[in-house]
């Protein structure tokens, strides 16, 4: 009963719920569909929330990884016949390396010199996927067939709505984990005091590359099933205004928090809908949106929330 | 007795308003549901100098035509989003389109790459679609298409019209300069492909970077390439002015220098103070309307549409305006032929769109030809005294 109500166990479940029960509420498949994206980029955000929220470095080069993954999984399948899976394997295996590459030297650093990396790098993804027309079908984007796993064929909106609700409550389930074994203390601690974390023993570096890498890694897989559940990908999803969309969420929703970052990348992915009513006024209600939950909950939605009821009234010893 | 009485009364009672109910469902009936016009156009970010003009040209109709009775009695819904030129959005537009405000047609996509991405989605849920996209993938190969047309001209269309053009003054010597965006790429294949076709040899062909600030090195290899005789330039926006400026500056008024349609905007010849004199391009009847006979069916549809669109916004039309009225008119005429909003029977009306004449052209669409445009749709101007003079 006491595992029930940890936020490990209880909070998956609940995760769980929700994804399993949100069906039953959509009145149509646009719901649907709005449900997957969110699901989609939940899980990118959970694993760069370990990145900014316990590591305390800032990616801005996150939608690279995630186009690398879609690109991977659209370019090996369908030009080169290889299986979806491997194809996936594949993409996130190169990501990996790739961002292992990057941020081995530039970890050893103190300060945000992770960011202007991984800006840097994701401009560079962003123009070879729009410059290298033979390979990538420039601009206009490339086709991405179904994704089989074996002979059974993933395809339909229900169908990916569920397979990406299940590796969003996975990737929760691990990034909770993680969070609480050894290395998520060791990550917390660095990010409180990094010298600190030093005196304690702790290889700062090794442990901010592993969780960088492992975030990228995420954002790969999780792009190579995006791509497979659009059918279509285009070189924006590896631009710089997605990876800033990635960070907002992250820190709309509450850094250092994993419901915090699904939270966020539920209200980013659905907002953009329910304002697009406004017509010419919507970019000036949503960011007046954001701009309103920063300046009344800077620590973001979900600690703020929290806090509210531990404390009800807010004022201390109420 | 009395009993009997009083449940006949009852019954008499029960049946009049029975009666009065579906008198009222009868009298709901007939104000019959709207007709429901889906659009998603780029009316923000890189894209906008097409979709702004589009927005504004389908809310103007659809109000014009809602006040005037709407089409079959029923007046128009319109459901309009901005993709913001951004495939990834239009997908998720076009779907809510679908599913959650159930268009009975679609009119949007103001670049190919955002037209391309949503295909799969129309087709699966067999919507007719009306792009207003530029490139021929949107509607080849036709037997993949069947749920999309197009109403803006292609550029196969464009460098036909100019090679027409310059068999017409017996030149047969071209030269191809443009940028290396996928709009000048796709252009520059075509002339390539075309040439041999209209007795054309193709002599020199330079590329640009899409930032360079000065074409005078490529637009010199041209001039010093033997006996050039036209420059077919393929391109759009900022390097088209710098090559006209570097054309002029150089002195090359000997060499003949076409432009595909990139440039039939009065930006273009506004910002390049003077240089553009004597460049010849293929626009739509749109751009030189004032100056077409009088007897030409086109005239007064596009002085109509210059003159509603004027009134409207205080600024000038342009050709990609033009695109969205069309795609509206042609789905809206098919619906009368239809008699109602049945998808499958509006697009069979679509397919059967015949001497329809719109801003861009006369229409004759067929099962092989989903844009219905040819030739005669483009008219031949040669810039002089800082404006469009058509030639014929």
């Amino acid at each position: 009963m006491r595992a029930l109500l940890s936020a490990r166990i209880g909070g998956v479940l609940l995760l769980a719920a929700i994804v399993a029960a949100l069906p039953l509420l959509g009145p149509n498949r646009f719901y649907v569909d709005m449900a997957m994206k969110s699901w989609l980029n939940a899980a990118v955000c959970i694993g760069l929330n370990l990145l900014i929220g316990y590591a305390g470095q800032i990616s801005l080069g996150h939608a690279g990884f995630f186009a690398l993954g879609a690109y991977a999984s659209a370019i090996l399948t369908a030009r080169y016949g290889v299986p979806g899976l491997v194809a996936m394997l594949a993409g996130a295996v190169g990501t990996g390396l790739l961002a292992f590459a990057v941020a081995r030297p530039i970890l050893k650093l103190r300060g945000h010199y992770l960011a202007m990396a991984t800006l840097g790098l994701g401009f560079i993804i962003s123009i070879v996927l729009t410059r290298e027309l033979w390979l990538t079908g420039g601009p206009d984007g490339v086709q991405v067939p179904a994704l089989f796993v074996g002979t059974w064929r993933a395809s339909g909106l229900e169908t990916w709505y569920w397979i990406a609700g299940g590796a969003m409550v996975l990737t929760a389930w691990l990034s909770l984990n993680l969070i609480d074994s050894g290395i998520g203390r060791a990550l917390r601690a660095l990010h409180g005091s990094e010298v600190a974390a030093e005196t304690l023993g702790i290889d700062t570096t090794r442990y901010k590359v592993m969780v960088f890498v492992l975030s990228a890694v995420i954002a790969a897989l999780v792009g190579s099933l995006f791509a497979h559940a659009e059918r279509f990908v285009t070189p924006q999803e590896a631009g710089f205004l997605r990876s800033i969309e990635f960070v907002t969420m992250v820190v709309l929703g509450g850094m250092a928090s994993t419901f915090g970052a699904v939270v966020g990348a539920v209200i980013l992915t659905v907002l953009p809908q329910a304002v697009a009513t406004f017509q010419d006024f919507k970019h000036i209600v949503f960011g007046a949106i954001l701009i309103m939950v920063m300046i009344f909950m800077p620590r973001g939605l979900v600690p703020t929330l929290a806090g509210l009821v531990r404390r009800p009234g807010g004022g201390p010893g109420a | 007795m009395n009993v009997l009485t009083m449940s006949r009364r009852a019954l008499l009672g029960a049946a009049a308003f029975a009666a009065s109910i579906v008198g009222g469902d009868f009298a709901a009936a007939q104000t019959p549901p709207p007709i429901r016009v889906g659009a998603f156009v780029a009316a923000t970010g890189p894209a906008s100098f097409l979709g702004a003009p589009e927005l504004n040209t389908l809310r103007l109709y659809v109000d014009r035509i809602n006040r005037s009775g709407g089409v079959l009695g029923r007046q128009l819904q319109l459901s309009i989003y901005d993709s913001a030129g951004d495939a990834r959005q239009a997908v998720t537009f076009v779907r809510r389109l679908i599913e959650e405000d159930r268009v009975d047609f679609i009119v949007g996509g103001s670049t190919t790459g955002e037209t391309m991405a949503v295909l799969p989605l129309v087709t699966e849920a067999g919507v007719p679609f009306i792009s207003l996209a530029g490139a021929n993938v949107v509607v080849q190969p036709v037997g993949e298409r069947r749920w999309v047309f197009k109403t803006p001209h292609s550029d196969t269309m464009a460098v036909q019209k100019i090679y027409e053009d310059m068999k017409r003054d017996n030149m047969t010597r071209a030269a191809i300069l443009g940028g290396s965006g996928g709009f000048d790429q796709s252009c520059r294949a075509e002339a390539r492909r075309l040439a041999p076709e209209y007795g054309i040899t193709i002599v020199a062909d330079e590329t640009y970077g899409a930032s360079d600030t000065d074409m005078t090195p490529q637009l010199t290899r041209i001039r010093n390439t033997q006996g050039v005789q036209a420059i077919v330039g393929c391109g759009f926006g900022a390097p088209t002015v710098i090559t006209a400026r570097n054309y002029r500056q150089l002195g090359m008024q000997s060499i003949r220098f076409y432009f595909n349609h990139g440039v039939a905007s009065p930006q273009f010849i506004a910002q390049s103070g003077g240089a553009a004199e004597g460049i010849r391009v293929p626009v739509a009847a749109l751009l030189v309307a004032d100056q077409l006979p009088a007897n030409d069916p086109q005239r007064q549809v596009a002085l109509d549409y210059i003159q509603a669109y004027r009134a409207a916004f205080n600024e000038d039309v342009s050709t990609f305006g033009g695109h969205a009225y069309d795609g509206l008119m042609i789905a809206l005429d098919a619906v009368r032929r239809a008699g109602g909003t049945d998808r499958a029977r509006v697009r069979d009306e679509i397919e059967r769109t015949t001497n329809f004449v719109g801003v861009d052209g006369i229409f004759n669409m067929t099962a092989q030809d989903h844009m219905g445009l040819d030739l005669r749709s483009f008219r031949m101007v040669e810039i002089r005294n800082n404006n469009w003079r058509l030639l014929y």
